[in-house]
Formats: C-alpha cells, structure tokens, sequence
C-alpha cells in the first residue's frame, strides 16, 4: 500500500476550511460553554432552591446523554420546536453551523458546569467570609474575587475539557458538518484516498491535542500562588 | 456604641451563645476570652452580621440587628472585621487587596481610594510591600494588610478574631502593635485573643465567657488580678501557669 504525499497536497485546502470550522466550534463551544456553565455553577450552590434544582437537573439530563443524541435532537427536533412557536407548526430551518454551535455550547455547559463548581468548592468559607465583612455585594465577590480564584484553581481541568471538546467535535459528522475529519471523509470517498486523509487528520489532531496537553502541564507547575 | 442584649444562638440541640448581654462603649477596647468553643468568636461575628442570632437584638449605632433582618449591607460598612487567618485575596495584590472593597462598596473613585490604601499600608508599616502578592508576605504583614483592609472603609467599630493565634510567636508583636496604636486613637475596638499581655495592658475591660455564657465582665486590671467567678479563676490559672 502506497501513501500518496500529492492527494494529501491536493486535499490542504480543504481539509484547511474543516480545520477552520473545527476551531470555531471549539472556541464558540469554550467561549459560550463557560459563560454559561458558570452562571449553571454559580445557580448551583445558590440558595435560591428553585435556582439550584433547575441547574442540577439540567446538569445531570446532559451530562447523562451523548453527545450525538443531542447534537440530533437540535438538528431535528428545534427546526420544529421554533416553527411550533412562531410559524404555525410548519419547522424552521436551522443552518447546521447553528445548530452546532447552540448544540456544543448547551452541551459543554453542563461539564464546566462541574468544573467551575468544584472551582467555587476549593475556595475557602473564610474568603466567603471576608467579601461579606467587607459588605461587597453577592455580585462583586462573585465577579472580582471568587470567580477568579475559581477559575485559576481549576485552569488545568478546563483546559483538559476543553481538548476533549476539539475531539468531539469531530462528532458533527452525523449531520454531515465539514470540520476536520468532515472534510477529510468527504475527500477520502470522493478520491478513495482513506489512508492518506485519515492519517492526515490523525496527525492534525495529535498536534493539537498534544501541544495543548503540554500547555497544561505547564501552567500547573505555575499556578500555585507565588509563596515563599 | 454597641449593645449586645440577651443573645442566643443555637446549632441545631447545642446552645453556642445563651442570653448574651454586653454594654460597649466608644472608644472602648474589650477583649473577650475564654477557653476553646466557649462561643468567644460566634458571639463577635454575630456584631456584624457574619452569624445569624436566634433571639435577642445587637445594636451598633444606629443600626439594629435581630433576628430575621438579612439587609446588613448599612451595619457592614461600619463594622471592620480581621480573621484568624487573614482571608487576604490571594489573586490580588497588596495595594487591590485594600482598595478593592473601597471602590466597589463605598464607589470611591480608584485615585482616591488608592491614596487612602497608601497611606493605611504606611500606617501599619507595610509601604515597601504594595505591589507584592499575599503568598509573598510573612503571616504578621499579611495580617497587618488585613488590618488596613478593615480600616479603609473608615469603619467606627473593629472587630479581631483571635488575629494572632495563626502567627509565629515572633509576628505577635508587630501585629499588636498595629491594635495597640488603633486602641490608642480611640478606635472602638472588641477583640477575641489569648493575648493576656494586650488584655491586661490595652484593653479597658474583659468580658470572659464559658459555655456560651458570658460568665464576668470586669476591668482588665480587676479581672486579671482579682477575677470574680470561679470558672474565670480557673481559665487564669490554667493559661497563666507557665
């Protein structure tokens, strides 16, 4: 068997645009992922009960179905459930970036969701109770000083989810998505070249995860308060 | 200024605090002691909200604290408190740690809540530190950066939580230093400690408790050289011993 170096050269642009909406998908499933996977966390541990059943069950519902299934329930069910409410019943189309980015952010949320949580849980209660003594209102102490500490107490773990989205991604495939491996199976059907894409694409993601793994192994060694 | 009238606080069965009383004036400097989960530090967090109370009222000022009033946030910024183990913000440095609440809760603009945390920071002695972050402080300037982090909110009350009991033996003084200066300005002052050295030279008078009671309230010097109660004789003997 023959890898032909050409077919991989003729496939670069290509693969590229898969490469580029991989990364958009990450950075969108990161970006929204957090924001909202903190509010779930900060709902959480409120003390609002309503609140923090509502977070729980949303947390717990996603975090105990594949990935797949919800990136086909929004692709399927939300074109209805949007022409339900606005156009009579008859569905919406909902473009498949859209539905991916929606589907990465609802579904990423419920593991930084955790994530962050377990962030707030390493906080000490005597810094809680400082912010009070301080009569900083709930919303400062969250915003200025227990979000951060949260964050910088978990960095390593989120960067660890966070190489596991850039690998779920891949996942897109079923509503036939050109990320990455996307492009790369279109490509390797279209010329027969299964080997040459898919070992391309092994590589890429190997990279990537890799040089991203060495990050976090670097920044726990430099994220301990600097102490004497 | 303060006053502490019948306050009791129960953990589920466990009575910590049992029909507290307590009459502190301006200016003054009390010092509550006491052997270990007699309920010294419940009963000074309750002075500003920190502890809920289950029965009774505590007034400071003009504001009264009972039970079922949440909305603290008037009492707080009268009442400045410094913990056992600092609860500096540990993401910030020395000079944020200070301004931080100064900006956010009292809406000073930061040149000049900075200029206050400088002149707060020469205060207790710490100017060379400002840029510095806690983890680089030894515990007695990190206590004293807590002090002056209490104090930029011109609070008219202090509150101390047993603050040298996580120091090295060697950092004791500097930080009584800080409290004795405060108490000398006339700051109204309560203080958990086991320093019997500051109770009997800096404070006016001693509230000692034991069970959750507050068992004798005496002068410093009265208390230390003739306590009333029996249980009060027995604490002094015990810490006094050696």
């Amino acid at each position: 068997m023959m890898v032909d170096l050409s077919a991989i050269a003729s496939a670069t642009p290509f693969l590229l645009t898969g490469l580029w909406f991989t990364i958009q998908i990450t950075l969108v499933g990161v970006a929204g992922g957090i924001v909202f996977g903190s509010l779930l966390a900060v709902a959480r541990l409120s003390q609002n009960r309503l609140l923090s059943t509502f977070a729980t069950a949303y947390v717990n519902v996603m975090r105990s179905i594949p990935l797949i299934l919800v990136i086909f329930w929004v692709f399927f069910l939300v074109p209805w459930a949007i022409g339900w409410v606005t156009n009579g019943g008859r569905p919406v189309a909902v473009g498949a970036s859209l539905t991916i980015f929606v589907t990465f952010v609802l579904f990423e949320a419920a593991y930084y969701a955790e994530i962050v949580r377990a962030g707030f849980r390493s906080i000490s209660a005597g810094q809680y109770a400082a912010c009070e003594a301080l009569g900083l209102s709930k919303l400062h102490a969250y915003i200025y000083i227990l979000f951060p500490q949260a964050i910088r107490n978990v960095l390593p773990i989120l960067l660890t989810q966070t190489i596991v989205l850039f690998q779920d991604t891949s996942l897109v495939y079923v509503i036939s998505a050109t990320d990455l491996l996307g492009a790369a199976t279109k490509i390797a059907q279209r010329d027969g070249r299964l080997v040459e894409m898919y070992l391309t694409v092994g590589v890429i993601y190997f990279l990537f995860c890799y040089a991203a793994s060495q990050l976090v192994k670097r920044l726990q060694g430099r994220l301990a308060y600097g102490g004497r | 200024m303060i006053s502490i009238n019948h306050v009791s606080k129960s953990y589920g069965s466990f009575q910590v605090l049992k029909a507290c009383s307590a009459e502190i004036a301006r200016g003054e400097v009390v010092v509550i002691c006491g052997p270990s989960g007699s309920g010294k530090s419940t009963l000074i967090k309750t002075v500003n909200g920190l502890e809920t109370i289950d029965s009774g009222e505590i007034r400071v000022g003009d504001f009264r604290l009972a039970p079922g009033v949440t909305n603290v946030a008037a009492l707080r910024r009268s009442v400045g408190m410094v913990f056992q183990s600092f609860e500096l913000f540990p993401h910030l440095t020395v000079l944020s740690n200070v301004t931080i609440a100064q900006t956010k809760v009292l809406k000073r603009s930061r040149a000049v809540a900075e200029e206050k945390s400088r002149a707060l920071l020469a205060r207790v002695g710490l100017s060379a530190h400002i840029t510095k972050y806690p983890a680089q402080l030894s515990g007695g300037q990190q206590q004293r950066v807590a002090i002056a982090r209490a104090l930029a909110l011109d609070p008219q009350v202090m509150l101390f939580d047993e603050p040298t009991s996580a120091l090295d033996p060697e950092m004791v003084n500097e930080v009584l230093d800080v409290m004795t200066g405060l108490a000398q300005q006339g700051m109204t002052m309560i203080c958990v400690t086991h320093e019997m050295g500051f109770a009997r030279g800096v404070a006016n008078r001693v509230l000692f408790m034991d069970g959750g009671e507050i068992v004798e309230t005496a002068e410093a010097a009265k208390f230390f050289n003739a306590p009333a109660s029996e249980r009060a004789k027995a604490f002094l003997a015990r810490i006094l011993k050696h």
